[in-house]
């Protein structure tokens, strides 16, 4: 696409970079560049000459990099935050998930307005994507705390699998509390019986 | 979690004067005023910034100089501003690389840091290395409109270096400045403590001067709060006013340091060991690798009227701006500026009188 926009993805997070940098392409952005460390960034900036930059806030070099904007003669021209200081939708849906966005002053709000919005939604999809992985992995470690609590009863108190399992059932039940629950205090006190 | 109180959330920046914001929270003088002040650490000032604008936070950590770039609009994202309340005062030191202090010792700097005799060793150097075609020395601050900018500007300036011609100044978080010192990206920087304690402990850097010898007792990091909040919750603000004196009057009783230290070492706040916040906090700070100093009042909070910001210090800090060619003279943001700084909401909370404005700034070459 000739005369297309020149993209730079400043992001630590790779995986989270390149899925971003996937939806820009699939939006027909071909010029996207990811920089995953900021060691000659300004000169990096200056070769690359972008038109949009995109920065996880996470990162602590945003001090860094808006200074550089400031002062730099090597940085093509100054360039202003986000798309434009009336859309104060945008900037909240940016600081909400996660991400920060620079523009080359002059540009149109039209060409910029839907690479912002493409690196929102792509953000909000990867902290998604983060928390389920976490659900993921909390589930597989209760699974795992419960099998050792069934364990722990059908040693101690010679029960089947089955019959360890619907001990911690009514006990949970019983004391209104969950399952999990049940089972770590279970682990935790077999631990300290052990010892 | 307390029904009965009125949250405040707070973003706050990793560094040793986070203290009163942090002990506020953490030590029930929050909690006393009726507020639930929850704590939100942040990795950049432009967060802290982006974060109050969008209204993540109710009250922020703030450089000094923040507030009033945010309401002359010199920065993206600007609102109108107030910084109601001095979260510490001092703090800061200028760090030089071990070998660059090595070379200024042929121009006989003072050894215990006295800003004028350090400054005029430095221009020496530097004259002497233009001279052998010796490339600029670099320089780093936590941000342009920072404290530390304007103190390294001030203090290089004062010895006859031109801050824009004779070095390279570049913005750097704190938390990488004596890495990059270490590493050599730096020869010296500005920074909060605990990060110049840090370079000495590691032989890689000197301190060669710092704030409270620079300008004595001058403010450092503020409380900042947008217009707009202050308005729509005064009674919530009088409150966190109210409970932030205490807190400061906390951290100001030698007695308590030792309190302080540990608790903001914790990983949630500065994260860091014990032995490189308490330098700054007890005021025996370290040198170099041999010389300890005891600096009265290094780094200090305290509540009552030394917590009122000043007219005088918006003034300062907005003379900077302007002689460093970030802000255009004007008398409308003059007068906005001493609205940033007023000490009317301040006062009002503690019931102090308000403050008559001496202009008693003075700093170490005795100009104001």
């Amino acid at each position: 696409m000739s005369g297309g926009l020149s993209i730079l993805v400043i992001d630590d997070n790779k995986i989270r970079a390149s899925i971003i940098e996937q939806g820009l392409r699939d939006a027909g952005h071909e010029q996207v560049i990811l920089v995953h460390q900021m060691d000659g960034l300004v000169r990096q900036i200056s070769d690359i000459n972008p038109d949009v930059i995109v920065i996880d806030l996470e990162n602590p070099n945003r001090d860094r990099l808006e200074h550089m904007f400031q002062v730099s003669r090597a940085v093509r021209r100054p360039i202003a935050m986000f798309v434009d200081r009336a859309d104060s939708g945008s900037i909240e849906a940016a600081v909400d998930a996660g991400v920060s966005a620079y523009v080359v002053d002059g540009l149109k709000r039209e060409r910029v307005k839907p690479i912002l919005d493409m690196a929102i939604s792509r953000f909000r999809a990867f902290s998604k994507l983060t928390e389920e992985l976490e659900e993921v992995r909390t589930e597989l470690a209760d699974r795992k705390t419960i099998d050792r609590a069934k364990g722990i009863l059908m040693k101690s108190r010679n029960l089947s699998e089955q019959e360890a399992y619907d001990l911690l059932r009514r006990t949970a039940m019983k004391q209104s509390r969950k399952i999990i629950e049940v089972a770590q205090s279970l682990v935790i006190a077999s631990g300290l019986l052990d010892d | 979690m307390n029904a009965h109180l009125t949250p405040v959330i707070a973003g706050f920046i990793p560094l040793l004067d986070s203290s009163v914001l942090v002990v506020a929270a953490e030590k029930g003088f929050a909690a006393q005023e009726g507020i639930e002040l929850k704590l939100i650490r942040e990795t950049s000032w432009a967060n802290i910034r982006d974060r109050i604008v969008v209204g993540h936070f109710d009250v922020a950590h703030m450089l000094a100089p923040m507030p009033i770039a945010a309401t002359l609009n010199l920065t993206s994202l600007s609102t109108s501003m107030f910084a109601p309340m001095l979260l510490g005062l001092g703090g800061n030191a200028i760090t030089v690389a071990t070998a660059l202090w090595r070379e200024m010792t042929a121009f006989e700097p003072d050894r215990l840091g006295e800003p004028a005799s350090t400054g005029r060793a430095l221009a020496e150097l530097i004259r002497a290395r233009r001279e052998e075609g010796k490339p600029l020395l670099r320089f780093g601050v936590v941000h342009p409109f920072s404290c530390h900018a304007y103190e390294l500007r001030y203090w290089l300036a004062a010895a006859g270096i031109d801050p824009e011609r004779d070095v390279d100044i570049s913005v750097l978080a704190p938390q990488v400045m004596a890495d990059a010192l270490a590493a050599g990206q730096l020869d010296g920087y500005c920074v909060g403590e605990p990060w110049n304690t840090s370079a000495v402990l590691a032989g890689t850097g000197r301190i060669v001067t710092y704030k409270q010898a620079i300008w004595p007792n001058s403010p450092e990091k503020v409380l900042g709060v947008t217009e707009k909040w202050a308005n729509t919750n005064p009674d919530t603000l009088a409150a966190l006013l109210r409970a932030l004196s205490n807190a400061a009057d906390w951290c100001a009783d030698p007695d308590n340091t030792e309190a302080l230290a540990t608790l903001l070492a914790r990983p949630e706040y500065l994260n860091c060991e014990l032995e490189v916040c308490l330098p700054a906090l007890t005021g025996e700070m370290q040198l170099d690798q041999n010389l300890f100093v005891n600096v009265r009042d290094f780094v200090s909070f305290s509540g009552g009227l030394s917590a009122a910001p000043r007219s005088a210090h918006g003034k300062w800090l907005f003379g900077q701006m302007v002689r460093w060619g970030q802000a255009e003279k004007s008398d409308e943001a003059s007068a906005s500026v001493e609205r940033v700084y007023s000490s009317q909401l301040y006062c009002d909370a503690l019931e102090l009188s308000e403050l008559q404005d001496d202009d008693s700034i003075q700093l170490f070459d005795g100009s104001h």
